[in-house]
């Protein structure tokens, strides 16, 4: 579905992905762990678009198509998600006509017509119980006044909403109690099915604990330094990030 | 300065004085030449004087606009030429074309005592009340075209609303400016709303000809104890409209007024509102909004008297400027001595939507009271970068993501629209207006 070879990308001059290689597949859950500052979040970011990196090097082919050429609403409608980490507040813009417009937005990449106001309304019933998000959450503005447990949720609704086949979410986890965690986690794992794929970006262990992925991977210093299975996230949550460190440094 | 435009003017002026005022009531014609005086005095408002400064106007005069002084009725009625952007508000309305006022057809009969007139047919009728309020409140010796205006005016609209009426539906005024040659019209506007009475006006501005047009208006709006006014205006005119319209208002004790100026398409503009509030424990609602693109100019100038204690204000203009399009906005609000417990806000903010768009703002408190709640504040700033990314991964187009933070930035402003079909029509116009749907005038052959 995803793959990724030898992804450079900088900011403003400054290198963060010095050559990054992955694949993903259908089905599967990967974890991007590491420690701050490694190249996690920015992974996340050059993966959607952000126009404030440079990809200096590298491909990235999604589902057999350039992903690096096209523009960050494309690179939505075929099919990739980000849950934001810091998910944006714009007042004055409200779920409902946000929402509407984003999958009006896909449909009509697909050649569909725009969904009937019924059925918007049907979807959004249906996709906010996911993620228990309360009931006037169609008229607040998108994220403004939000508990920062609501904004995480509200991403996985937003998720849940576009159906993508590749999700990306980034620190999901940090600034949540556990019930939003829970709430959260839960939420991804009913959306998830054998033709999409999640790729979890985290700091910590304690997301994946409700998330189980399929493979691991360690990023530091803008490289994919380790890959093994579920295992690897446990050792890091007990020993840490230095010994890999020392590893890395020291090879 | 340079006189020249003036004089064409001030010649006119004598050599036509006569048929000015020949088909005038004496209580238009009294004040004529004593603004002229005043006019002469000061000429047309340039730049270099102070409250100008972001706006020339003495150079939008110098074009030869012809002048209809000698009341030649218009070829076509009003309801032919033009269709109304704000249809069925079910109001009763009213046309002044140019400055002549005309009565749209089949209008339902107005609540006894309520009076819907031209202006100078008022002057004739009801003479006691003109005598009492025209010409009160506009301040011909300090502002040059409201001088001009009361030197040239010979009709426009004229209503009353007696003591304890409360009028159920708005009262719409469409303003169409029409002719075959480059045109200029003075018209005058008098709104009475007497004690306790309540009123929701609506007045648009239109053009229907592909000429140069200049409208110079000037409003004078007197609110009674304890009433309820709205006043709302809308303008929609091409680019090649210069239209000056100057608003004031007076408010007696306990009343309450909303006033809400939108500039959807323009030319040239210059809104002047003063609000005095002369009696405590009034609260006045004032906001604008200006959609500005192309070479579009927008300039409000606002001042808002707190001459008596206990009153509350609050004021919010928003601009969003496209193109190349340049917004002014100066707004005061002057609490005098004794007005004690005043409450007044004013906010201004402005999107400038790209690097040629350019917007100046002026807030300004003036305070000789000192137990007084006030703020002020202005903001320039451009679409948020962060906010559009983020819509952008959620399938948005940049478009999309544009009108809607375009959109959702004038929200408050048309939310402060107290005619809920009203508001529906203003939002749907100015979502039509960012799509790029109204990015001419309705009917227009001008703008490009």
């Amino acid at each position: 579905m995803l793959t990724i070879k030898n992804l450079h990308a900088s900011i403003n001059g400054k290198e963060i992905l010095r050559g990054i290689d992955l694949t993903v597949n259908a089905g599967e859950v990967h974890a991007i762990m590491g420690p701050n500052g490694s190249g996690k979040s920015t992974l996340s970011a050059v993966l959607t678009g952000n126009p404030l990196f440079t990809v200096t090097q590298g491909e990235v082919f999604f589902n057999g198509k350039n992903l690096l050429e096209m523009k960050p609403e494309d690179r939505s409608r075929e099919g990739i998600f980000l849950s934001f980490q810091y998910p944006v507040e714009i007042p004055g813009v409200s779920m409902a006509n946000f929402m509407r417009t984003a999958i009006n937005a896909h449909r009509a990449y697909k050649g569909l017509e725009p969904i009937s106001a019924s059925d918007f309304l049907k979807l959004m019933r249906e996709k906010k119980e996911l993620v228990e998000l309360d009931s006037k959450l169609a008229s607040r503005s998108v994220n403004e006044g939000f508990s920062g447990g609501e904004k995480k949720r509200n991403e996985i609704f937003q998720m849940a909403m576009l159906e993508p086949k590749l999700s990306i979410l980034d620190e999901t986890d940090s600034g949540l109690d556990i019930d939003a965690l829970r709430i959260v986690a839960e939420g991804v794992n009913k959306l998830k099915r054998d033709d999409n794929a999640c790729v979890v970006i985290t700091h910590y262990q304690r997301l994946l604990d409700y998330i189980k992925p399929d493979i691991v991977h360690v990023l530091y210093k803008g490289k994919i330094v380790r890959t093994a299975g579920a295992e690897l996230a446990l050792e890091l949550e007990e020993r840490g990030y230095e010994w890999i460190k020392q590893q890395v440094d020291e090879e | 300065m340079n006189m020249s435009t003036e004089k064409t003017y001030i010649e006119l002026y004598q050599q036509f004085s006569h048929a000015i005022q020949k088909p005038c009531a004496p209580l238009l014609n009294a004040p004529r030449d004593a603004a002229m005086d005043a006019f002469i005095r000061m000429g047309f408002p340039s730049s270099s004087i102070e409250d100008y400064m972001y706006t020339d106007l003495s150079s939008a005069f110098a074009v030869d606009y012809g002048l209809n002084i000698n009341r030649l009725s218009i070829p076509a009625s009003p309801n032919d030429v033009f269709r109304c952007d704000v249809p069925g508000i079910t109001s009763w309305v009213y046309f002044v074309v140019n400055d002549s006022f005309y009565i749209a057809p089949h209008q339902p009969k107005l609540p006894d005592g309520v009076i819907v007139c031209g202006l100078n047919e008022a002057a004739e009728k009801y003479s006691d009340l003109l005598k009492q309020y025209y010409n009160q409140l506009a301040p011909n010796n300090e502002v040059a075209t409201v001088a001009f205006n009361t030197a040239f005016a010979q009709d426009g609209f004229f209503m009353y609303v007696p003591k304890g009426v409360m009028l159920e539906k708005p009262i719409q005024l469409v303003d169409i400016m029409r002719s075959d040659v480059d045109f200029m019209a003075n018209s005058r506007n008098l709104i009475i709303i007497d004690e306790g009475a309540k009123a929701q006006f609506l007045e648009c501005a239109h053009t229907a000809d592909g000429v140069q047009f200049l409208s110079n208006r000037v409003t004078e709006v007197f609110v009674g104890e304890n009433a309820t006014f709205d006043y709302y205006s809308l303008e929609n005119t091409h680019n090649k409209t210069t239209n000056i319209a100057s608003l004031y208002l007076r408010q007696a004790a306990s009343s309450n007024v909303l006033v809400n100026e939108i500039v959807l398409h323009n030319g040239l503009t210059r809104n002047d509102v003063q609000i005095d509030l002369q009696g405590e424990y009034c609260q006045t609602m004032l906001c604008g909004m200006a959609i500005g693109d192309k070479a579009e100019h927008i300039d409000n100038a606002t001042l808002l008297v707190h001459a008596k204690p206990h009153c509350q204000s609050r004021e919010l203009y928003k601009y969003v400027l496209d193109d190349s399009s340049v917004g002014a906005f100066s707004g005061k609000i002057l609490v005098a001595k004794n007005a004690q417990k005043t409450e007044a806000m004013l906010t201004n903010r402005n999107l400038c939507v790209t690097p040629t768009a350019k917007m100046k703002t002026k807030p300004q408190l003036e305070i000789y009271a000192d137990d007084v709640k006030c703020s002020h504040g202005a903001t320039i700033g451009q679409l948020d970068e962060t906010a559009l990314f983020y819509m952008r991964t959620r399938g948005l187009s940049e478009a999309d993501a544009k009108l809607l933070l375009m959109y959702a930035f004038m929200a408050d402003v048309i939310e402060n629209i107290r005619i809920d079909v009203l508001q529906d029509r203003i939002r749907n116009l100015v979502e039509k207006r960012f799509r790029g749907e109204l990015s001419k005038c309705t009917g227009c052959v001008v703008c490009k």
